[in-house]
């Protein structure tokens, strides 16, 4: 499709980049975050409103930059879920001040644009420049406490490694064109199955991608920024870091290395698969002994991107559903557990785990709401996170990666450990204080939103499989 | 559409739980009502199963079945038989008395009740589930609410004893799972269904099936638990709060023996034959090294604990003779332990209310001061040990007359362990009733008409089954029959 027709199945970006410009100018003369942040919401579901289907409308756009279909629409939305909470969060986080509050939306909103972007996208130039604006954005938001020297560290770091990434990212791109001629997806894809291929240095180039996708999705070896960059960001920052690029990142990995680079994949899977175990592994026995939970919670983060790597190696249908899935509880739980850090950190300016203590007396609800989505990261029934796991082992055994599937069980037996660290700090030992604070009702709205999430993708699966489009036997 | 017991049975604690939650939490007498009110309920729809069930009928009866996720053929499927029926009944007995026997706890409340009922929808549901999926979902539902209840209400070390349970379970169940895919994918068409894996499973190779049962082994023999991964059970046996204990004791152990005989011998029978040797033996070493372990013990509690250990062996023992008469006893085994170590944990935590220790050699002559308490000790210690008349004999029996059958010199010395545990619990009894009075207790109370009560039930289920073992065996020989006929062993 040429421009002019492509331009109505682009709407929900347009919206978006005309809000997020809109938010910038107004940030000048309105000084309430609440304003502004209620401003985005709206964009976001006006946005949603005007999501063209890819069933009506299934196809290449733009001259084959973007693509639309199901996968493309799935990520879109998961990108707006995971935008809308994040702001949702935002607006209750205590040292946030109404100052800078146009600049923080604005950089919000230009995420969510460059996420939708990089889910459709079907060009290498298209998917490099997309992410590189998810990271600039990420960069700007972790350092975004401007007077806290921790924020500022995280960015650096945050900077520097993603600097790298994606260099070696462009650099295996560049490879790539010199081979096939062409960046766009369909067209080497085209080339691959006619064989003309040179399979080695296709390899090295795409070893290269895969490293700069590595980075986004935080797995090892590209998972050193993790934990600082979590620890320092402002916890609202670091439930979109979570949740946002890494289910970006995973998208393009399916959508390069499945969907069109596939025949060359076979090789590929074993080293995708030493970086599945050794990704889940290192991160759940550091995670085991962190003290801030933010910390914890970010290798944690690493452990999960392992477990979903499962399904990518895996790499059948099933695998790309598991990994879909996965993604999509993976966001509810994970924005939902710095969701109540944040709420926590609010009363007892601590993210210490130890602070945690007596929780469920202080605030029963709040320690309940933390359980869940601890349990659920856990991988315990009947939550999200189990039957995300239950897909991803299902795709391995099916494909009869066992020693995958081995390396995934065992460690959700280690992962129990720290997440239930917290749950004893909370039901088992006795509170430090009583302290009492107000929670904002616009984060009390994301955990609500979060838990029906949690709890109903993981005992009505149904409709959440109809939409990342697995079909009724 | 017929009402749907099976659901309602599961399902009405779970709802009274959430009740729960909403009620405040100092209105602790209208908690402890709607609590005891849902499983004296669960307990009247369990009798009513039991009453309405069909013994000449060996399909799944009062079965009810639902889509659940087509995408992938789970499906809601409840239906209960004769191997799944005692252990129901029991469940929901434990369920009720226990509950009555958590008046005691006096501290968070809501809390408790809300876990103690949640606890009780995931054991009811893992007996009755025909779904693989299902079944494993209760299953995992069973650990959340065991680890609080142990963590929050427990002894001393009840964090250490918490977790272990937790992470031994858990390391085992997820194993259970891996083996739970493999049935799915390798059956035609893709099922979790246990009644058509059954059917169709034999067509597995023997090596498949080999490696699918150790991953359900590893689940359920930590469960039982099975040398050499009991060493959770004595931890949390003895933290665990006295309801607790009766029901992890009482139905927790059950779960692992309940899969033997749902999954693992009717789905892969090759496999189950196979392992027939093995299992004898693990079972051996259950039965005498449970019974040593348990006669060093000075803790009251942890001895019981420990004699658990010992008669669960009994259960792989009958399991492994492959033959009617050890089926019938390892199942029927399984329903009199759970009553007679369910009780035998009551008791414990009568004395240990009053006294605040369970050291056995600190006591002495309790027998003048509770004679009542004396009474109905040594008649579940009888029971325990195996004499003739109570429900134990007749289970140890069957399960050693058929473990004769196949295993004869591994029989012959796992009947010493009868002699250690009669050694064992007369000890105790010699040392806590009997003797001189420890002038310490002099003002010691007897048995109180609430605890007397949730004993009573208990005694006279020992005592009927005892005399008249009929009537347990009536409900589950047909299906034990069937079961062996389907894995084509020994009609003897």
């Amino acid at each position: 499709m040429n421009v002019a027709e492509s331009v109505k199945f682009f709407l929900p970006e347009l919206i978006l980049a005309a809000s997020a410009v809109t938010v910038l100018i107004a940030g000048l003369f309105i000084k309430k975050r609440a304003v502004l942040g209620a401003f985005c919401l709206a964009a976001i579901l006006l946005s949603i409103l005007y999501m063209p289907h890819s069933y009506e409308a299934a196809g290449p756009l733009f001259s084959g930059m973007l693509l639309n279909d199901t996968f493309s629409e799935f990520f879109k939305e998961i990108s707006l879920l995971v935008v809308g909470l994040v702001i949702l969060v935002s607006l209750g986080y205590r040292p946030f001040s109404d100052e800078d509050a146009g600049e923080y939306y604005f950089l919000l909103l230009a995420a969510a644009v460059a996420m939708m972007v990089a889910a459709s996208s079907n060009d290498l130039m298209m998917i490099y420049i997309s992410l590189e604006a998810i990271s600039l954005v990420s960069y700007m938001l972790t350092a975004f406490l401007k007077r806290n020297p921790l924020s500022s560290e995280a960015a650096l770091k945050y900077f520097l490694f993603g600097a790298l990434a994606t260099g070696v990212m462009l650099y295996g791109i560049s490879f790539i064109y010199g081979l096939f001629g062409t960046t766009g997806l369909s067209a080497i894809s085209g080339a691959i199955n006619a064989g003309g291929a040179n399979s080695l240095a296709a390899a090295v180039a795409l070893l290269m991608v895969f490293a700069g996708l590595s980075f986004k999705c935080a797995l090892v070896p590209f998972h050193m920024w993790v934990p600082d960059a979590y620890q320092g960001a402002p916890t609202p920052i670091t439930a979109f870091l979570s949740a946002g690029p890494k289910a970006i990142g995973f998208a393009i990995l399916v959508r390069v290395f499945l969907k069109n680079f596939f025949p060359m994949f076979t090789g590929w899977a074993d080293i995708a698969q030493v970086v599945a175990i050794i990704t889940m592994t290192a991160g759940n026995i550091i995670a085991i002994n962190q003290e801030d939970i933010k910390r914890m919670l970010g290798y944690s983060s690493i452990a999960q991107a392992g477990y979903i790597l499962i399904g990518f190696v895996v790499g059948t249908s099933l695998g790309i559903q598991a990994v879909m899935y996965y993604l999509l509880a993976y966001v509810l739980m994970n924005i939902g557990a710095f969701g109540c850090v944040v709420l926590v950190s609010n009363s007892i300016k601590s993210d210490h785990i130890e602070e945690y203590s007596g929780l469920s007396k202080r605030e029963p609800v709040l320690a309940f709401i933390l359980t869940v989505f601890l349990l659920s990261l856990a991988g315990i029934p009947p939550l999200a996170g189990f039957f995300g796991k239950f897909l991803v082992f299902a795709a391995a055994i099916q494909s009869k990666y066992y020693l995958l599937a081995v390396a995934g069980v065992v460690n959700s037996v280690i992962a129990v450990f720290y997440y239930v660290k917290v749950i004893k700090f909370m039901y088992l030992n006795e509170p430090h204080t009583m302290a009492r604070e107000r929670k904002p009702l616009s984060v009390k709205l994301a955990l609500v939103i979060a838990l029906i999430g949690v709890l109903a993708a993981g005992l009505f699966p149904v409709p959440f499989l109809m939409w990342i489009g697995s079909s009724l036997l | 559409m017929p009402f749907p017991l099976l659901s309602s049975i599961i399902f009405l604690p779970l709802l009274a739980g959430l009740l729960i939650l909403f009620i405040p939490k100092d209105r602790t007498g209208l908690i402890k009502g709607i609590a005891t009110a849902a499983t004296g309920i669960t307990l009247l729809l369990a009798v009513m199963a039991v009453l309405g069930f069909d013994f000449n009928n060996t399909a799944m009866q009062f079965a009810e079945k639902a889509l659940w996720i087509p995408q992938v053929n789970i499906n809601y499927h409840l239906g209960i038989d004769g191997i799944s029926i005692g252990l129901v009944f029991l469940t929901a007995l434990l369920g009720f008395l226990a509950c009555i026997g958590s008046y005691g706890i006096k501290e968070r409340q809501k809390e408790y009740y809300f876990l103690y009922l949640l606890l009780n929808t995931g054991m009811l549901g893992t007996f009755l589930a025909l779904d693989l999926f299902l079944f494993y979902v209760f299953w995992e539902i069973v650990l959340v609410p065991m680890y609080f209840l142990i963590g929050i209400w427990g002894g001393p070390r009840r964090e250490y004893a918490a977790i272990k349970f937790f992470i031994y379970t858990l390391a085992g169940s997820v194993f259970m799972l891996l083996s739970i895919l493999a049935l799915y994918f390798t059956s035609h068409p893709h099922t979790f269904n246990m009644l058509e894996l059954a059917s169709s499973g034999s067509g597995l190779a023997k090596g498949l099936q080999i490696m699918v049962f150790i991953g359900f082994y590893l689940g359920f023999a930590i469960k039982v638990p099975v040398f050499p991964f009991h060493t959770w059970l004595p931890d949390a046996h003895v933290e665990a709060p006295t309801p607790i204990s009766v029901l992890l004791a009482g139905v927790l152990l059950k779960m692992g023996g309940y899969g033997f005989f749902r999954i693992s011998y009717p789905i892969l029978k090759d496999a189950a034959v196979y392992f027939a040797l093995p299992f004898a033996i693990l079972g051996l070493i259950n039965i005498v090294y449970g019974a040593f372990v348990a006669m060093a013990q000075t803790d009251f509690k942890k001895m019981v604990a420990y004699s658990s250990v010992s008669h669960m062996g009994f259960v792989m023992l009958g399991l492994a003779s492959m033959t009617v008469t050890g089926f019938n006893g390892a199942l029927m085994q399984m329903f009199n332990h759970g009553v007679i170590t369910g009780g035998m944990f009551l008791l414990v935590g009568v004395l240990y209310d009053r006294a605040h220790t369970r050291d056995l050699d600190k006591f002495g002559g309790l027998g003048v001061k509770m004679p009542v308490y004396a009474g109905v000790l040594t008649v579940f210690t009888l029971a325990s040990l195996g004499l003739p008349g109570l429900s134990g004999f007749v289970s140890e029996f069957m399960s050693l007359m058929g473990g004769f059958i196949s295993f004869r010199l591994i029989t012959i010395i796992s009947v010493l362990g009868i002699v250690i545990t009669a050694g064992y619990f007369l000890y105790m009894i010699q040392r806590v009733l009997l003797g001189p009075l420890n002038s310490a207790w002099s003002g010691i109370a007897d048995i109180n008409k609430r605890e007397l009560f949730t004993l009573v039930p208990l005694m006279a289920v020992v005592i009927a089954i005892g005399v008249y073992p009929l009537l347990i065996l009536n409900y589950q020989s047909g299906a034990i029959t069937e079961l062996v006929r389907h894995i084509g062993g020994l009609f003897l």
